[in-house]
């Protein structure tokens, strides 16, 4: 009977529930907030702002702007049709020796597949790639391999690795270990289970990937003409220091299309694999 | 003739999944494994082809000393080791005959798989099995179209073709309903029958598990506790096995067996 008293009381008081602060102390919540905010506060005041330049830039930036209104895609046609083959083949070609490079490294990277002496050593080579900026690499093939195009492609394929490699181990760590331990019983070799319980699994993310990679590199190799390693960078950094900014445009807005065309027959690509 | 003496298997974690476990599964016999979730079930059939490495003990199959062997010798001897999964573990990307023959890669060298140019002897038999199973007609459907019953009938397929000696089977109807499940069992069983196979069956359904095997073992914190015929598995025993809970109290008031069977069902703890 009083048993029965004490859980209709439980019942009709009511018991007050809050979320857990993430910070349990709140001298140390508040007092973080008010650090932050006092360093963005003097972050910000660091810069002086020059803010008659500002106005001279800007008429120089709206002259810049206004002439996508009406680019020039023909007083430099030459120029501009050799940079953009030069930037399309440097793209193909350095994505395809990425991943043909990129796939073994996957593999090694993978911690479920790789021994921790090979996973360590693919590791190591996928946080070099991924440490250095491609101009960074790039100046560096310039200075090796003098100026030109093949600068630019062992920059990109260097970087794709990086890149592929990373997302691609990620991809395959994440597999379902079932279908994996399914082929395995079946008594298959090695490369067979790659094969059979591996490819299945990834392909579709490795060619998502591929292509995505494909789409950066074109973006990339605009830049790299930027230090001399071939592409339409070069063709654009020649039309900005000449002012010829209607040149410039008619470049820009070129990639602009090619990465969108890029971008749309992805997105097909990847519809089509599931 | 499977013979597993003595096995014990630890984790890293320091679990002892299996202690010291002894069993002998003659030609022909199909057993059941039967055991609350942890017990050690999934473990033991894993230990048997070496998907999870037995830390002491002997397994040992038709006069081969499985837990001693090399990896190129254990190859060998997983190709005669059917193994069935409770979520079917096909390759969901790969068709229903890629998944089918791909019971055969032991026996087919790296680029006739590549290529899927598998002997025309292996082929025939994928398109047999297929037929026996019922799933001829859907050789190129992907094997993340068919249905839960119809994967498993794949995942038969897939083990047989490779001319077992021996078939593990996981959990074979945890993923699916009550009537596919009887079918998926029933076919299990008879097939074992028609080759002379010896199974192990992993299982949960008690019921089920009665209606279909010829002998049951249960397995409680990796020790056996239980190992006789599906009619010696009385109330008693079923709380020796998973514990005290009220094993007849569902089924007194039922007439029909097939309540029995269902109220069991429901009585046995789940995961």
């Amino acid at each position: 009977m009083s048993e029965g008293q004490s859980v209709a009381d439980a019942a009709t008081v009511s018991r007050v529930w809050r979320k857990p602060p993430a910070i349990e102390r709140p001298w140390l919540r508040y007092g973080l907030l008010v650090l932050t905010l006092v360093y963005l506060y003097f972050a910000v005041g660091s810069y002086d702002i020059n803010w008659e330049r500002v106005s001279q830039g800007m008429e120089r930036g709206w002259k810049f702007i206004s002439a996508f209104a009406h680019p020039d895609f023909v007083s430099r046609k030459s120029d501009f049709i050799e940079g953009m083959t030069e930037s399309i083949i440097m793209t193909v070609t350095s994505t395809v020796i990425g991943i043909i490079i990129s796939i073994p490294i996957a593999l090694g990277a993978a911690s479920n597949l790789a021994p921790v002496p090979i996973y360590l050593f693919c590791r190591a080579i996928i946080a070099l790639s991924r440490a250095l900026h491609e101009i960074i690499v790039a100046i560096l093939m310039v200075a090796i391999f003098g100026f030109g195009p093949l600068a630019g492609v062992i920059t990109l394929s260097f970087a794709t690795i990086g890149f592929l490699s990373k997302l691609l181990a990620e991809d395959i760590e994440a597999m379902d270990k079932t279908q994996a331990e399914a082929i395995k019983s079946t008594g298959a070799s090695w490369l067979q289970w790659i094969n059979y319980a591996v490819q299945p699994q990834v392909m579709p993310r490795l060619i998502g990937l591929s292509i995505y990679r494909l789409d950066i590199n074109f973006r990339e190799s605009a830049v790299l003409g930027l230090v001399g390693a071939g592409g339409i960078g070069a063709t654009l950094n020649t039309a900005f220091d000449r002012y010829e900014f209607d040149t410039a445009a008619a470049i820009i807005i070129t990639i602009i299309v090619i990465v969108m065309i890029l971008e749309y027959s992805s997105s097909i690509i990847r519809g089509w694999l599931q | 003739m499977l013979r597993i003496t003595d096995l014990s298997k630890r984790y890293k974690t320091g679990d002892d999944a299996l202690t010291k476990v002894s069993l002998e599964v003659p030609d022909g016999q199909v057993l059941g494994l039967i055991g609350p979730s942890g017990a050690g079930k999934s473990t033991l059939i894993r230990c048997v082809n070496r998907l999870v490495e037995p830390t002491s003990g002997t397994i040992d199959l038709n006069g081969a000393a499985l837990q001693k062997m090399g990896s190129r010798k254990l190859r060998k001897a997983r190709r005669r080791i059917g193994m069935i999964f409770q979520e079917y573990a096909l390759v969901e990307r790969l068709s229903v005959m890629e998944n089918v023959l791909s019971g055969r890669l032991g026996y087919v060298g790296f680029w006739a798989s590549w290529f899927r140019k598998f002997p025309q002897k292996d082929v025939d038999e994928a398109f047999r099995l297929l037929e026996r199973v019922g799933l001829d007609h859907m050789v190129n459907k992907r094997a993340d179209e068919l249905s839960g019953g119809q994967r498993q009938r794949v995942g038969i397929a897939r083990a047989l073709i490779q001319d077992p000696e021996l078939l593990l089977v996981d959990e074979p109807t945890a993923s699916l309903d009550p009537k596919t499940s009887r079918q998926i069992m029933r076919l299990i069983c008879e097939l074992c029958e028609e080759r002379n196979l010896s199974a192990i069956i992993n299982i949960h359904d008690v019921a089920l598990a009665k209606l279909y095997v010829q002998r049951i073992v249960g397995l409680q914190s990796g020790e056996i506790v239980f190992d006789g015929s599906p009619e010696s598995l009385d109330s008693s025993v079923l709380t020796q096995i998973y514990g005290e809970e009220d094993w007849e109290a569902t089924s007194k008031d039922s007439s029909s067996g097939s309540a029995v069977i269902g109220d069991l069902q429901a009585a046995v703890p789940d995961e």
